[in-house]
């Protein structure tokens, strides 16, 4: 066997074995329940969970609860199958929160609660945004 | 009143840009394929007057879309969304690019005036180069253009030039008034307002731009049948490009650390990855092209990396603006409707660049022997295998939202979301890629330099060897590494340095304009031991040691890692003083900071009025009741640090701010040779809560006798009736009197001035209050009888902050090792150009 041949075997196995940890560690979007069951099950790895901020009539956003000194809060997050799931988040309201129209939390439930340690924001686009300050 | 003209002018210069990129890439592409010499110079007059104009056209973009910024013409959407009449002419600039129209621009402009660099440098390479530089303009400029094509209600492009009702159209204001033009625009993101942002993306584009050039090159050498010829011009090329998008990475990563505060420069966002993956590859490809040049082998992997750079780079354009990052990115553009054509620019050049080389790949040149492994081809081609594997591990993950739509288009379902901490995820990797390129880079310079067997290299490397040994046990004692993994980085680190350094000092004596690749190499060196070691052994100074928890409420974590500081009260932390001095306000049009105390606020949060003369570093620089204007979403926190006779000052940044949400903090840093200390802000008082003011407690006081107010030394220095009092009407009868009351607090005097006023005959008490003691003073009574004064005082809790801050050791030697490899590169550069010089003079390019 030519040494290039070797190179080039070691290579695919490298790559090949980017790719599975690729996949292993990365982490999946779920539900809020799926997330219940993970923990249940002992597994507390972090998970994504996708959803909207509850709203009343009037288009404000509802259930937001500021920790002490501003830097830390809770809030109420609705998942895509309608379960409503109040939300722990150590750190201060991240910019634009309540504007935002899609919520991304990562992490896992302690107990009852879910534990947030990260939170994405999907923000409207700029264009559909049709208010005007006059 | 509107400006159409302007827009109108805009549109027309985009329409012109769009259309000369045409034409240029018409008439060198005719000019490419015409062997007849008479009409070839034809078809290359047009191509050059094509591109001249083009760039002409985009030049006049550039400017009419500037002329709209700094005029405030809020009509145009652009102007109102980016940018507001405060921001000072810098940031003007920075808003030019803060949109995504912008940054095409941006992208074009520095494509134009590259291409007219080659245009004025290459004479055989002209017309094949310039077809693909056209083309890819074309495809810019399209990104732009804001043109509906009719019957198909497709829009092309996203004008940076439409008006704002055309943006808005369904806001009612203007179907009643639609020449209405708001008062002033919404502004930049106060986080964006920062000197990074005028030159980070300027270099970074200027660094995506010049990928197109090697790129360029090496479809006009496939085009052409000349193999090998296209890499002598490309290869300056792709040095600058490597040296500046290196750059352009490192500034991004720069400004990260300075103002944002996830505490690092580098975060693994998508973004950031988009950039670095292009750069690896580009690196590599200066390995393969070099390599080429020097013995002929490793042509096909040289043309397949080029043109995966170029590839990349649409990659990562494609990712970042077309939303399909969406959720996961915190800082990827949304999408403007585009994404359909960034598919189509990138798959074009995919598409056309594989046919090429498949259509040729049989007739590229390959060397059939197989390299030794005492050849520095075998060691190079390693080295660049590692760099291919690098950036595939991070293109990988980056592209799990990709993955994710390219399954459901096949019907399938993944819900695949990207690595919780990323952070640790991609160091797991690419700390083991590094470990071996920087060995890799050690050893293969020896072979670099020497052809030499098995014996020689031995005698050659024992010495530089043993130093770096040494060195790395120095290191690792003093620098205190247990971690097995940073143990082996330190190793290869320190083993890169040291035998490049042997090679530079070898070079320096016989040729210098070879050193740039071992130059280079220390470079990376001094990266990776930087990284380590700032990142690695970043650690939490800010301890709270005092067994007293900051707040109950809160995290066991944050009572632990933060430091609460109550004005001019010294603490101890990582054997500095520190000391919190209270709040400051930034001037608009003057350097240096305010007082808090010293101003009175207005109802426009960003003037403010001078209580008394300000100082500014010992000169004044307002006089009282001057109106200054600041900066008004920014609250900075003096925080002296003192070691010795020595004193630092810092300001980290709270921008308090209802409508973004919460408090954005923005960190100082305190630079020592050794660490730096990273300090932010992580609680601070509310600016809108209600002080709680202890009961008053009520002392009877004489002129000139001392009395304790709140523990501290306080006398009434004189009383005087006062004719005019702020925001009263007096009339004859009133009587209004001053008081002025001394404080000795622990750093200096205060003056406290309440006012004892009878108005309409009845009584009113104006109090006073020394912010730094946290005490007011009111003018309760005055009882001549007996010639004394009755003095009301109540105190609150001292003003306070809460600080995190983190130490990072060595992280300079980053910023150094960044600044050496980029010195690297330029070496490596001047030489290459040099080279091509005297191909030109013999009239061979």
């Amino acid at each position: 066997m030519k040494k290039s041949h070797i190179l080039i075997i070691v290579v695919i196995a490298a790559a090949i074995a980017i790719i599975i940890s690729t996949a292993g560690d990365a982490s999946t979007y779920a539900s809020f329940s799926d997330a219940y069951k993970m923990a249940s099950n002992g597994n507390t790895n972090s998970i994504h969970v996708v959803g909207q901020l509850p709203k009343d009539h009037s288009g404000q956003v509802t259930g937001i609860e500021e920790g002490a000194d501003k830097v830390s809060f809770s809030f109420i997050m609705i998942d895509e199958n309608g379960k409503e799931q109040r939300v722990d988040y150590n750190q201060p309201i991240p910019a634009d929160f309540t504007r935002s129209e899609k919520v991304v939390v990562v992490g896992h439930y302690a107990g009852d609660a879910f534990k947030a340690e990260k939170i994405l924001l999907k923000c409207p686009s700029k264009y559909q945004e049709k208010k005007i300050n006059v | 009143m509107m400006h159409y003209f302007i827009g109108d002018l805009g549109h027309l210069f985009v329409i012109t840009s769009f259309i000369t990129s045409l034409v240029a890439f018409y008439s060198y592409f005719r000019a490419t394929g015409i062997s007849d010499l008479d009409k070839k110079k034809g078809w290359l007059v047009n191509g050059r007057l094509g591109f001249y104009t083009h760039a002409v056209a985009v030049v006049g973009i550039c400017v009419t879309l500037f002329i709209i910024i700094a005029n405030h013409y809020f009509e145009y959407y652009y102007a109102y969304d980016h940018s507001d009449k405060k921001l000072p002419v810098y940031y003007l600039i920075s808003t030019f690019w803060n949109g995504q129209e912008g940054s095409f621009l941006l992208w074009m402009f520095w494509q134009a005036i590259l291409g007219i660099v080659l245009i004025n440098t290459n004479k055989f390479w002209e017309a094949p180069v310039m077809t693909v530089f056209a083309i890819v303009q074309a495809f810019l400029a399209s990104m732009i253009l804001g043109v509906v094509i009719p019957g198909l209600s497709v829009k092309i492009g996203s004008s940076p030039f439409i008006l704002l009702r055309e943006a808005m159209h369904e806001a009612p204001i203007f179907t009643a008034q639609p020449e209405f033009i708001p008062k002033d625009g919404n502004g930049l993101n106060p986080l964006l307002q920062n000197y990074w942002m005028v030159i980070h993306p300027p270099t970074l584009f200027l660094g995506f731009a010049c990928t197109l050039v090697p790129f360029a090159f090496c479809m006009a050498g496939l085009w052409l049948k000349k193999y090998q010829d296209w890499i002598r011009p490309a290869l300056p090329w792709a040095l600058f490009g490597g040296a500046v998008l290196g750059l352009g990475i490192l500034m991004g990563g720069y400004w990260a650390y300075e103002t944002l505060n996830f505490g690092g420069y580098w975060n693994w966002d998508p973004v950031e990855n988009a950039v670095y993956i292009p750069w690896l590859i580009m690196v590599a490809s200066i390995h393969t092209m070099i390599t080429y040049k020097n013995s002929e082998t490793a042509l096909k992997a040289s043309i397949i990396l080029v043109v995966s750079v170029f590839v990349l780079i649409l990659y990562s354009t494609f990712l970042t603006r077309s939303g399909v990052l969406g959720e996961a990115s915190v800082h990827s553009f949304t999408d403007l409707g585009l994404s359909g054509q960034l598919l189509v620019y990138l798959l074009f050049f995919l598409f056309a660049a594989l046919v090429l080389m498949i259509i040729r790949w049989k007739e590229i040149p390959s060397s059939e022997k197989e390299a030794s492994v005492y050849s520095r081809e075998f060691w190079i081609f390693m080295g660049v295998t590692t760099l291919c594997l690098m950036g595939f591990q991070v293109l990988m993950p980056t592209s799990i939202p990709v993955w994710n739509k390219l399954i459901k288009l096949v019907g399938g379902n993944s819900n695949l979301a990207l690595p919780a901490d990323q952070v640790a995820f991609y160091s797991k990797f690419q700390l083991w890629f590094a470990v071996v390129v920087a060995l890799l880079s050690g050893i293969g310079q020896f072979f670099w330099w020497k052809k030499i067997t098995l014996e020689k290299l031995k005698s050659e490397l024992q010495g530089p060897i043993l130093i770096a040994l040494l060195l790395f046990a120095a290191i690792i004692t003093i620098g205190r590494v247990y971690k097995i993994e940073y143990i082996v980085l330190t190793l290869a680190g320190v083993f890169t340095i040291v035998l490049n350094a042997k090679i530079l000092f070898t070079l320096l004596k016989s040729s210098p304009s070879l050193s740039g690749g071992a130059v280079a190499h220390i470079g990376v060196g001094m990266i990776l031991l930087g990284i380590l070691f700032s990142a690695g052994y970043s650690k939490i100074v800010s301890l709270n040691n005092t067994g007293m928890l900051i707040n109950r409420e809160l995290t066991k974590e944050f009572n632990r890692d933060n430091l609460l500081l109550f004005i001019n009260e010294t603490r101890g932390m990582a054997g500095y003083d520190i000391e919190y001095k209270g709040e400051r306000l930034e001037p608009r049009h003057h350097s240096g900071f305010i007082n808090k105390t010293d101003i009175i606020r207005t109802a426009n949060k960003d003037v403010v009025i001078a209580k008394n003369d300000i100082l500014i570093n010992g000169k004044k620089a307002f006089t009282a009741k001057d109106s200054i204007e600041i900066l008004g979403e920014n609250t900075y926190y003096e925080i002296e640090l003192r070691k010795g006779d020595k004193k630092y000052t810092l300001h980290p940044r709270a921008q308090i701010n209802p409508a973004m949400g919460g408090l954005l903090a923005s960190p100082d840093i305190h630079r020592t040779a050794t660490a730096d200390i990273y300090t932010h802000v992580s609680s601070v008082m509310s600016p809108d809560e209600e002080i709680e003011w202890s009961k008053t407690e009520e002392l009877p006081a004489q002129m000139g006798h001392e009395f304790y107010a709140n523990d501290y030394v306080s006398v009434i220095e004189s009383i005087n009736r006062i004719y005019e009092v702020e925001g009263v009407q007096l009339a004859d009868e009133d009587v209004a009197v001053k008081a002025k009351i001394k404080v000795k607090g622990e750093h200096g005097e205060y003056y406290a001035e309440p006012i004892f006023l009878i108005k309409n005959k009845m009584v009113a008490r104006i109090p006073d209050e020394i912010n730094d003691l946290g005490i007011r003073f009111t003018l309760m009574n005055i009882n001549p009888e007996k010639n004394e004064f009755s003095i009301g005082i109540n105190t609150r809790q001292k003003d306070w902050v809460v600080i995190k801050a983190l130490e990072k050791p060595y992280i300079n030697l980053l910023w150094i090792g960044t600044l050496v490899l980029m010195t690297g590169f330029i070496i490596a550069m001047t030489r290459r150009i040099r080279e091509f010089r005297l191909m030109k003079a013999k009239g061979l390019e």
